[in-house]
């Protein structure tokens, strides 16, 4: 049984991101997106049936139910999706599926983090101990890579892209090109992060290096936000009167936690769940008006490009070169700005490349719509390459 | 404090304080730890294949009828892969020349991440020969780091 136009996204909401966030609860922004969300699909609460979100800080465990709760909703299908940046992407597909296994029929899915200066959240911490340990992570990761530096996730990217460089080569610029395209078309979204400030390829190489290879511009900087999506059945999609964007295909593969274990360095997990995602929508890559591709590097994006299919491995760099990547040029990427230039507010980054898509499909990106967008590819990436979730959107069933 | 700590206190090595984390090691990897405190690269191979597996685990990732052994690496390898971290990766590195993490590819055949010490960043490069260097950062905890052979 395929999952194949069984259920649409139907409702969006998203908050604007923005650096930090004082005193803000990260349940009251989920709160209040999801509200949005809801709002947006033109139903009352009453009308969702079905929950999905990720732990957070304020609660590392029974976050379904904590969301539930604070809403002041009653769910028959409550779940996590711990999936990194491809949760939200991951939240669509798993929608998608308790739906069409006659679970529920309308999930709200809701994803944010709220942002404070060290100073406070450093405060905080110690005022609440009693948490202190709860999600202390005792991974084989923890244990022979971190005491090596090996933190967060830069040092990683940096590692892919110099052995991609060894292997393929890409020059500078072409990966600048990348980061100067999202940040046009950020500037034509006023919810960006970066809205009203272009950058040339210049800047980005004139930026400092931070992990070799990969410049300040390349990175994405850490913000506060959140992002939420109604997922709704096709039969009830059908009924409503504004377009809704189908889930036409889904592909997921994990394949490790840690850079050092992944089967390469080159040849990642996103060519598996792409073909899965590809195979399943019966649409071929020519047919992709828009590409929402997760970007948290811009070595992210060559390698997602070659790996989704949209050219062959090795030439990256030449398709950049080649196509016109801004959301009014010849291959639409990123519209909204990508997480580079609209701001990666934890998993509410990934997910905004699957708002954005919808939007895309539903003809409501005012400002940077692209022209006759039937189909949008969306790619959530999580870990450092690590855990890949694909989606194709259409108009129509 | 008790004039004995005092005591004590002034007889110990004034070395700063280690803070940069410390892996915990597990009755699985207990093995792995001891012999870098004794200067040696223990990992563990498939008995059926005979190929290589690093981190140290309970079971086979080869199958059901496969059992890990413990045997002693040549601690020789060639770098991977690497970065050379110009800005800290984490607070306990700040204030800190550049930090070279790499992933070694050992010559058993598996990988492994590091550092890659006594090596200007920009001498750094994708198949430099290494080998293995035991670091003792504190009395209890030595680190399998590598440096460029010669």
């Amino acid at each position: 049984m395929s999952l194949r136009g069984r259920a649409a996204i139907v409702g969006i909401g998203e908050l604007k991101p923005v650096r930090h966030t004082e005193g803000a609860t990260t349940l009251g922004m989920l709160a209040e997106t999801g509200r949005q969300a809801v709002a947006d699909a033109g139903l009352e609460l009453a009308e969702v049936d079905g929950l999905i979100t990720e732990n957070f800080a304020e609660a590392p465990f029974m976050a379904p139910s904590t969301v539930v709760e604070y809403l002041g909703m009653k769910a028959r299908f409550a779940e996590i999706v711990d999936l990194g940046g491809a949760t939200g992407a991951g939240m669509v597909s798993r929608a998608v599926m308790a739906i069409a296994g006659g679970l529920c029929e309308t999930v709200l899915c809701v994803t944010g983090t709220r942002r404070e200066t060290q100073t406070s959240s450093g405060q905080r911490r110690a005022a609440n101990s009693a948490f202190a340990g709860r999600r202390v992570d005792r991974t084989p990761y923890s244990e022979f890579e971190a005491p090596y530096g090996a933190i967060g996730a830069n040092f990683g990217y940096a590692m892919i892209a110099n052995r991609y460089i060894h292997e393929y080569g890409v020059n500078p610029e072409q990966l600048a090109k990348i980061a100067v395209a999202q940040r046009y078309n950020a500037c034509h979204n006023p919810n960006a992060m970066f809205f009203g400030q272009p950058i040339t390829i210049e800047d980005v190489l004139n930026s400092p290096v931070i992990v070799d290879p990969l410049h300040m511009l390349e990175i994405v900087m850490p913000c506060a936000g959140a992002a939420a999506l109604v997922v709704t059945s096709a039969r009830r999609a059908a009924k409503m009167k504004r377009p809704a964007a189908y889930i036409l295909g889904a592909g997921e593969n994990t394949t490790h936690r840690s850079i050092t274990y992944a089967p390469s360095l080159t040849d990642t997990a996103i060519k598996a769940a792409a073909d899965r995602a590809f195979k399943m929508a019966g649409v071929r890559r020519k047919d992709i008006d828009v590409a929402s591709i997760y970007d948290c590097y811009t070595i992210t994006v060559l390698l997602s490009l070659e790996d989704a299919g949209f050219c062959k491995k090795g030439r990256g760099g030449r398709f950049v070169d080649e196509h016109n990547l801004q959301w009014d040029g010849d291959f639409p990427l990123n519209p909204h700005g990508g997480q580079l230039s609209f701001g990666q507010a934890g998993t509410a980054g990934g997910m905004s490349h699957v708002t954005e898509a919808a939007r895309q499909i539903m003809g409501r990106a005012q400002g940077r719509q692209v022209k006759k967008c039937r189909f949008a590819f969306v790619n959530g990436n999580g870990g450092i390459m690590s855990e890949q979730v694909s989606l194709i959107l259409g108009r129509e069933r | 404090m008790s004039d004995d700590a005092t005591t004590h206190e002034a007889q110990a090595t004034p070395a700063a304080p280690y803070l940069k984390p410390l892996p915990e090691p597990t009755r699985v990897s207990q093995p792995f730890w001891d012999a870098a405190r004794a200067g040696k690269l223990l990992i563990q191979r498939s008995k059926k294949t005979g190929k290589a597996v690093h981190y140290p685990r309970p079971v086979s990732p080869f199958g059901p009828d496969d059992e890990l052994e413990w045997f002693e690496a040549s601690g020789r390898g060639t770098v991977y892969t690497y970065t050379v971290a110009r800005r800290p990766t984490a607070p306990p590195w700040a204030n800190e020349p550049p930090l070279v993490i790499a992933i070694v590819e050992l010559e058993e055949g598996v990988h492994m991440t590091t550092n890659i010490i006594d090596c200007n960043p920009s001498d750094m490069r994708i198949g430099l020969p290494v080998a293995a260097v035991f670091d003792a950062v504190t009395p209890e905890t030595t680190l399998v780091k590598f440096r460029p052979t010669t």
